[in-house]
């Protein structure tokens, strides 16, 4: 293992539950306020994952008052408080940018039927 | 804190201690064996040589490992000079070894190292000059433009910016952070980039 592998993954955190493209996800961002901290909710669905172990980041989009918004995390932070999965979606794609120019019934990701 | 040489092992990232993600640059720097110690009486001036890398007895020629032997070295690839007096390697003797043991995180260090190379360069991407226009028949689209007047000076000035050789010079970073230090691995962590590539070979000196 080298020296920066070996770096990276002391960095990683093992409490991050399963998920990728197309997944609904419940993002608990702490967020520091002057002195006061909180827990920012940000719930989307995630278009893409990025990068390899600890760099490795995920994008989440969601509508907010009918604007798009896009935000990425670093999967493994530290400000990250937990990472909910609300919903398995069934996509064909690894990155989900094609829902960028659709709003609506368009832009909606059927769930992922488990038989 | 004294001077080091070691070895760019590469870039990666950690989380600091607000969760932001911080830059750091790896570089395996030393054990460095004192090769020579030059002073007033025998050189004319106090400097300290240190000694990096390991090699096979065969790539040295026998003065160099003749030198090697008098400090009691193993057969080192990059030997380097350091004023003695300005880096803190005051009091050290010929056969110590320097690791990174004493460089504290929080440390400010200015690294040396070779840039990498970009070949025969043109003068955008050398001198940031700005291209021409590339359409309405316009040939102008990467040339220098007017380099001087003409009968008067009727020549070009010195040190007037042209295309040539980029990159692969000696650069030095100043202003660097020591992040974290690994004497285990002899590992320097350094916030922010270095020059060169990876496998360059670096000169880690306090700020």
């Amino acid at each position: 293992m080298s020296v920066i592998e070996s770096l990276e993954r002391e960095q990683i955190r093992d409490d991050i539950p399963v998920f990728q493209a197309g997944d609904t996800v419940k993002v608990h961002f702490r967020v520091v306020e002057g002195t006061r901290q909180r827990v920012q909710v940000f719930e989307g669905t995630c278009i893409k994952r990025q990068g390899s172990t600890s760099r490795e980041t995920f994008t989440v989009r969601k509508q907010s008052f009918g604007v798009g918004v896009e935000r990425t995390f670093p999967v493994h932070s530290p400000k990250i408080e937990k990472i909910e999965r609300v919903m398995e979606g069934d996509v064909s794609r690894a990155k989900l940018y094609y829902l960028r120019g659709k709003i609506g019934k368009k832009a909606r990701i059927r769930e992922k039927q488990r038989t | 804190m004294p001077a080091i040489i070691g070895r760019k092992v590469g870039m990666t990232q950690i989380f600091g201690e607000d969760g932001a993600r911080v830059p750091l640059t790896v570089i395996e720097a030393g054990p460095c064996h004192v090769t020579q110690v030059k002073t007033m009486e025998t050189d004319g001036y106090d400097a300290v040589q240190l000694g990096f890398g390991a090699i096979k007895p065969k790539g040295l020629s026998k003065p160099e490992l003749g030198h090697l032997k008098k400090a009691s070295a193993p057969p080192i690839r990059h030997l380097v000079e350091f004023s003695a007096e300005e880096l803190g390697l005051e009091g050290v003797s010929i056969g110590d070894v320097v690791t990174v043991e004493p460089f504290e995180p929080g440390q400010m260090v200015r690294v040396t190292g070779t840039s990498k190379g970009k070949g025969y360069a043109g003068t955008i991407k050398r001198h940031n000059f700005r291209r021409g226009p590339v359409s309405h028949g316009s040939h102008n689209v990467r040339a220098p433009g007017s380099i001087g007047a003409a009968a008067y000076p009727a020549r070009v000035f010195k040190g007037m910016r042209m295309s040539g050789h980029m990159g692969a010079r000696t650069v030095t970073q100043r202003g660097l952070q020591i992040v974290d230090r690994d004497p285990d691995r002899n590992l320097l962590l350094v916030r922010g980039a270095v020059p060169g590539g990876v496998n360059g070979i670096v000169i880690v000196r306090p700020e």
